[in-house]
């Protein structure tokens, strides 16, 4: 029977083809919103981890002032370069610690210039940030202590002063002083918040400080923690260490914080998955709104069918019959505009993710859940049509016009 | 109230007829603005009968055919239905009995917009459950009865009155009824129209013994019947038999 009744379904669709492609396209959108929104959310939270893993998720980073909240912070005195050694020194568990300060500049080559970020450092920071020679070398001990005027290019750069040529051994300046480039970086691509990761030139320290900035000061400390030990445990002993160094009293706030990139990644999944929350939420109520345009639909078509509904009920059909097939109509309605989304939904998705560069991750449940609710939609928004269709008197359906 | 019961002090212990009314009225509204268009009918029908049920509008011959067909039940009276007190019936109960045993033809042929001749004939079948080989072997035949073979892809929209009338008439005898219910099958056709219907209604009604109750108005159409029975303000005022017409 049940066979039959969603047979007489599909035939008042065909019957209707334009009506009902309207009818379902609320549902249509409505689920192919919820999984784009749920698709791509994924996908982004996923890129987020990635990156941050090959940022490396063991990494602190110490900075001065206290951050008071997304950016605010209050100024207080940098670091030096010695409590980056003390810090190496006197902290377990620590694979490497690299003192870091920047400044943008604008870097120039023959008649190219490209402004970019100079990272005054020394060969540790390539460790902490997980960096990797492509050709040349870093910097040798005597380049380091000396200040001498070589530099790393970043992949960015190199490709913007040098294009295609080769760029080991050339010169370039930065502001006053020119230095010779005496490694490449490998390409580490866009970072978790959009930077180009690859946007960078690297100098030693001791240059930087008497070349660039003309103090002795560290903006600060990148500290990678040893694999499988506690950053939580390294962090606290690092605070320690620094409220010594600073000399602050048992009563005074810190002047600098600790940042632990696993707390970063929690922050940044957490607001990509509060984000997706959001958006699908907001595509969930056009669904809603999708399942009142079927009741719409649906309770139109009682009236217009209601000498359809008088002839059915004088043949000899049940009320439940008639029920049954108005809802199955909704519900086989409702179905088709899900399929459709979900169709919809996934080639949007690839292409959106295409276009945004997040990797495109398929999520079978958000797929199966869209689909159901959509069915269920039909059900909900079906059933008080149906029962009015349902509840005619025959002899008044038969004698409608 | 039991069979015998009724039997007993109802129409004795003759066999019980198709259709048999007692003291049925009907009366629609309440109090000051009711309307009585019933007024105590007492009426026999048996198998194999055609009758043609007469009388001016307002005469209560449509309310005795919605009653007869089920559709409406009767303020006070019996009405029984191959010995079943329709009367006691619930919506559904009355709805089986049309499935099963009743066949309706109406003025304006009623058929599904939009669908095709074979599927309206099939559409008592798919309440029944029959299997889709089976409903589409009936419901050729049925539209070769009526000799609309070669039409079953037609929607009503490219069918003639007189067509769809056909059609209407093959649709209420796939399910080989025991009645036939006509409300006026030829009140929209001409004349040559109406006498092929009327003479498609007496074969069925011959050949098959299928039991036609037809309401009309013209005399031309009821001469086809057996007996004609004439309605005036709730009442029959007449009931005669008819020799019938042959085609």
């Amino acid at each position: 029977m049940i066979g039959n009744t969603i047979l007489l379904a599909l035939r008042e669709i065909r019957r209707n083809v334009l009506r009902s492609f309207l009818t379902i396209l609320g549902i249509v959108i409505g689920v192919g919103a919820v999984i784009t929104m749920v698709t791509i959310g994924g996908g982004a939270t996923l890129q987020v981890r990635q990156q941050i893993a090959s940022l490396g998720s063991n990494m602190l980073i110490v900075s001065a002032g206290k951050r008071m909240g997304p950016g605010q912070a209050s100024s207080a005195a940098l670091f030096k370069e010695a409590d980056a050694e003390a810090i190496d020194a006197e902290i377990s568990d620590i694979a490497a610690v690299a003192p870091v300060t920047t400044q943008s500049l604008k870097a120039i080559s023959g008649n190219q210039n490209w402004s970019t970020s100079v990272v005054g450092t020394d060969n540790r920071y390539l460790r902490v940030t997980s960096r990797v020679l492509r050709t040349g070398r870093s910097f040798n001990d005597g380049e380091r202590r000396g200040g001498a005027a070589v530099c790393l290019l970043g992949e960015t750069v190199k490709k913007k002063l040098f294009g295609s040529q080769e760029a080991l051994g050339e010169r370039i300046r930065l502001q006053k002083f020119s230095c010779e480039v005496v490694g490449l970086l490998e390409g580490k691509g866009q970072s978790s918040m959009g930077m180009d990761q690859d946007d960078l030139v690297v100098i030693p320290l001791r240059t930087f400080q008497r070349r660039v900035s003309g103090n002795q000061d560290v903006s600060l400390i990148q500290i990678s923690v040893r694999e499988g030990a506690s950053t939580d445990k390294a962090k606290k002993d690092i605070e320690r260490l620094m409220r010594e160094r600073r000399h602050l009293g048992p009563s005074d706030d810190d002047n600098f914080t600790v940042m632990d990139m696993k707390e970063i990644t929690n922050m940044l999944t957490g607001t990509t998955t509060i984000l997706t929350a959001l958006l699908s939420a907001v595509a969930a109520v056009s669904l809603l709104v999708g399942g009142i345009g079927i009741m719409n639909i649906m309770l139109v078509s009682v009236t217009e069918r209601t000498r359809e509904i008088g002839i059915r009920l004088a043949i000899g059909a049940l009320e439940r019959e008639v029920l049954t097939q108005f809802l199955v109509e909704a519900v086989v309605l409702s179905s088709f505009g899900g399929l459709i989304g979900i169709f919809l939904a996934l080639a949007g998705s690839v292409w959106l993710s295409a276009v945004l560069h997040v990797p495109f991750v398929f999520n079978g449940g958000i797929v199966l859940v869209a689909f159901l609710f959509s069915a269920l939609v039909g059900v909900i928004f079906g059933y008080f049509p149906a029962l009015k269709a349902a509840r005619l008197d025959p002899i008044v359906a038969l004698r409608h016009e | 109230m039991t069979t015998a019961a009724q039997n007993a002090n109802g129409a004795g212990p003759q066999p019980e007829n198709l259709v048999a009314f007692r003291g049925v009225t009907k009366v629609y509204g309440r109090g000051g603005a009711s309307m009585q268009a019933l007024r105590g009918i007492d009426l026999d029908i048996s198998g194999g009968e055609f009758v043609a049920i007469m009388g001016p509008s307002g005469s209560g011959k449509s309310t005795c055919m919605n009653i007869l067909g089920c559709l409406d039940t009767p303020t006070a009276g019996s009405y029984r239905f191959k010995g079943v007190e329709v009367g006691g019936l619930s919506r559904n109960q009355r709805a089986l009995l049309r499935r099963h045993y009743q066949g309706f033809v109406f003025q304006g042929y009623n058929l599904l917009n939009r669908t095709s001749a074979l599927e309206n004939v099939e559409l008592p079948l798919l309440y029944r459950g029959a299997s889709a080989s089976e409903r589409r072997a009936r419901a050729r035949e049925a539209l070769e009865t009526v000799g609309l073979t070669g039409w079953e892809a037609h929607s009503p929209g490219e069918l003639s009155g007189g067509q769809q009338q056909r059609v209407a008439i093959a649709r209420a005898i796939v399910t080989k009824p025991a009645v036939l219910l006509a409300d006026e099958p030829t009140g929209n056709l001409d004349t040559a129209r109406s006498r092929e219907i009327m003479e498609l209604l007496t074969a069925l009604n011959r050949e098959r013994g299928i039991t036609v109750i037809m309401v009309t108005h013209e005399q031309d159409m009821a001469a086809y019947a057996t007996r004609i029975i004439r309605f005036m303000d709730g009442l029959v005022a007449s009931d005669q038999p008819n020799g019938g017409k042959s085609s």
